[in-house]
């Protein structure tokens, strides 16, 4: 798959729930790019800003979008990795902060 | 001045470690960086340990500016602690 088929693909589903990606285009296909490389590597699409553990099942919380880019979106317009984002975020009309990591350390497999 | 030393434990996967890298070349800052994702087995264990001392948490990037950590893409602090503002 190319990261151009994955924007395709995941726009149509995750603006139907109101999520969207980065509107920095750079940014966005760097991650996706970065997406596919994960599912090359380990065989599944973990998030590109964790460090995977490389077990299926351990990293099942941050399979790409993960659970906690639901609460992040909420909380701060966009996701740990500023790919999913709100429109709002996208249109400026919220601050761009730094977005904190969310998943519980016992969750960190390492 | 001397600059202080820059050391960065990031992921290669990672756009916040990707940004740190720009802004940090785009500045002229020497550094040091271990992309800990790209290392595997004995190496990657003891490197995530030397990471979780620096930042328990161990997220990436973890920035390490003198004797600042920081966590984190954040262009302010980054530049604080470097004496740039």
């Amino acid at each position: 798959m190319t990261p151009q088929e994955l924007y395709d693909r995941m726009k149509k589903v995750q603006e139907a729930k109101g999520y969207y990606f980065n509107k920095d285009k750079e940014r966005t296909f760097e991650l996706l790019e970065a997406l596919i490389t994960n599912r090359e590597k380990y065989g599944y699409m973990g998030c590109p800003c964790r460090l995977l553990s490389g077990d299926k099942e351990l990293d099942r919380d941050i399979f790409c979008p993960c659970v906690y880019s639901v609460p992040d979106i909420e909380a701060f317009g966009s996701c740990y990795c500023n790919l999913y984002v709100s429109k709002e975020w996208n249109e400026g009309k919220i601050p761009h902060e730094y977005v904190p990591e969310r998943r519980p350390p016992e969750k960190m497999p390492y | 001045m001397s600059q202080p030393k820059v050391k960065m434990y990031s992921l290669s996967t990672c756009s916040h470690c990707k940004a740190t890298k720009k802004f940090l070349g785009e500045c002229t800052i020497k550094y040091e960086f271990i992309d800990v994702d790209k290392l595997e087995g004995d190496e990657r264990k003891a490197i995530i340990e030397d990471v979780k001392k620096f930042n328990p948490r161990c997220s990436f990037p973890t920035i390490i500016i003198g004797e600042k950590v920081i966590v984190g893409y954040k262009e302010k602090e980054i530049k604080e602690a470097l004496g740039m503002e």
